[in-house]
């Protein structure tokens, strides 16, 4: 078999579109997704026995079912039981939030909880009141060693947005799906698909490197 | 004027009694030095005076305040009685500098400018001038334990509280933090000092406590004290740190 280039190259405007779908479902579902677990995160650390006992339901039910299964759940069955419509987009971007969220609840918490006691002492000990002592002491401290486990989240749902093929996102891995089925060009196009992968993760990773050089991991 | 005054404080961990209706009163000016065996209850005793402790029985007031009191009276009793940890404990984020400035801009609500001249004061006075601009990590131990009684002073405490400040130092680190410990009692600084340093013991303290299984079981001047054990677990003791 020859490997067609110019199957690519005529397919590359269709790919793209699917990584900018990709790409904007992935960003947007992280900001919900970022939102979410700073909460659940800090609900699960310093939350009493109920507040803590919501969290963990949360993310005890989203680590506990695969994002298949959740984005499925979302698109087709929540319309259901709500009587409302939700649009494919909606129901991707709202699995990341919800999934990235638990996990990354769980990342906030291992964080802050990893922050060494003393220093929330020393800062009480100023008589510097708690939410402040939490603000400006273990929170900036428990950023930065959250960088790393975070970026690993980052990378594992702009992957994950490869199953919304399921609700018929126009996402990447479906847009090559699609031109696959019109002209059976498996090899041409899933190396393409790959690559944009690849391009996409590789600019993430850096990114986030250089987030990490500037700040110090204390 | 008396400034700690305990009145029967007991202090359980779990069913662990480690303070055991402790009365101890002490007033301004002094410089209390306490000792004693590890677990007998001397750090929590110190940490009970600033309520990072909450206490179990009796009352315990600071400069009149009782650490039973709400929230905001522990906060001014914090704010009176400044602490210096065993760990140093500095911010790491932070320079030196900002982490001097810390009490003043999040307990006074200063603005950036005045607390940092102040911290540059304190800075001075602990010798670090010339290290204001560099994080914990890039200071020696005694540099960082400098630091942060540079950073408890700087709130401007009536009172200061050492939780075995030299412990976690090197023997020629531990000369330059009671150097300045030393200065601060001229000063006419009241010191509750937990420590196990009996030359600055018996140089600078005013009063030595000697405490085992959460009782002060011997109270009165260093010298006196150190030469002459009232009894025979002090002497015992003695024997082991000396």
């Amino acid at each position: 078999m020859e490997f067609d280039f110019s199957v690519i190259v005529n397919s590359m405007p269709a790919l793209m579109r699917g990584a900018k779908t990709t790409i904007y479902i992935t960003v947007a579902g992280l900001i919900g997704g970022v939102i979410t677990g700073l909460l659940f995160g800090l609900m699960r650390a310093y939350g009493g026995r109920f507040i803590n006992g919501i969290a963990l339901v949360y993310i005890e039910l989203v680590r506990g079912t695969p994002i298949i299964v959740q984005v499925m759940f979302i698109y087709f069955a929540l319309p259901v039981l709500l009587e409302v419509r939700i649009d494919a987009m909606t129901a991707a971007i709202t699995a990341i939030t919800i999934n990235a969220g638990a996990y990354i609840a769980e990342i906030v918490r291992g964080a802050f909880l990893s922050v060494p006691k003393g220093l929330t002492e020393a800062g009480l000990a100023l008589g510097v009141p708690q939410w402040r002592v939490l603000a400006f002491v273990v929170g900036p401290v428990a950023f930065r060693r959250l960088i790393p486990p975070l970026g690993n989240q980052f990378i594992v749902s702009l992957k994950d947005t490869s199953l919304f093929i399921v609700i018929g996102v126009g996402e990447l891995t479906r847009q090559g799906q699609e031109i696959m089925a019109s002209n059976f060009r498996a090899v041409e196009i899933w190396t393409a698909v790959a690559a944009i992968y690849l391009v996409m993760i590789g600019i993430m990773t850096l990114a986030l490197r250089l987030v990490e050089k500037r700040m110090r991991i204390l | 004027m008396t400034i700690i005054q305990f009145d029967k404080v007991t202090k359980r961990f779990g069913s662990t009694v480690v303070l055991d209706k402790v009365d101890l009163s002490i007033s301004e000016g002094e410089v209390v030095v306490v000792i004693g065996p590890s677990g007998s209850g001397k750090s929590t005793l110190l940490r009970c005076i600033n309520g990072l402790e909450r206490i179990d029985g009796g009352d315990l007031r600071v400069d009149g305040l009782s650490v039973r009191g709400g929230r905001k009276d522990i906060r001014a009793i914090r704010r009176e009685a400044g602490m210096v940890f065993q760990q140093f404990n500095l911010f790491p984020h932070l320079n030196a500098l900002e982490n001097v400035a810390f009490g003043p801009v999040h307990t006074r609500g200063m603005s950036h400018a005045e607390a940092h001249k102040i911290a540059e004061e304190l800075l001075a006075k602990v010798g670090l001038s010339d290290r204001k601009f560099n994080t914990p990590a890039e200071l020696s131990g005694g540099q960082q334990q400098r630091v942060a009684i540079a950073r408890a002073m700087a709130v401007k405490p009536k009172l200061m509280l050492f939780d075995e400040p030299t412990s976690a130092l090197d023997p020629e680190l531990r000369q330059e933090v009671l150097k300045v410990m030393h200065t601060l009692a001229e000063e006419g600084m009241t010191m509750v000092v937990v420590t196990h340093e009996m030359a600055f013991a018996r140089r600078v303290g005013t009063r030595l406590i000697f405490m085992e299984n959460g009782l002060i079981s011997a109270d009165g001047p260093p010298a006196e004290l150190l030469d002459n054990p009232p009894n025979q677990r002090l002497i015992d003791f003695l024997q082991h740190v000396e």
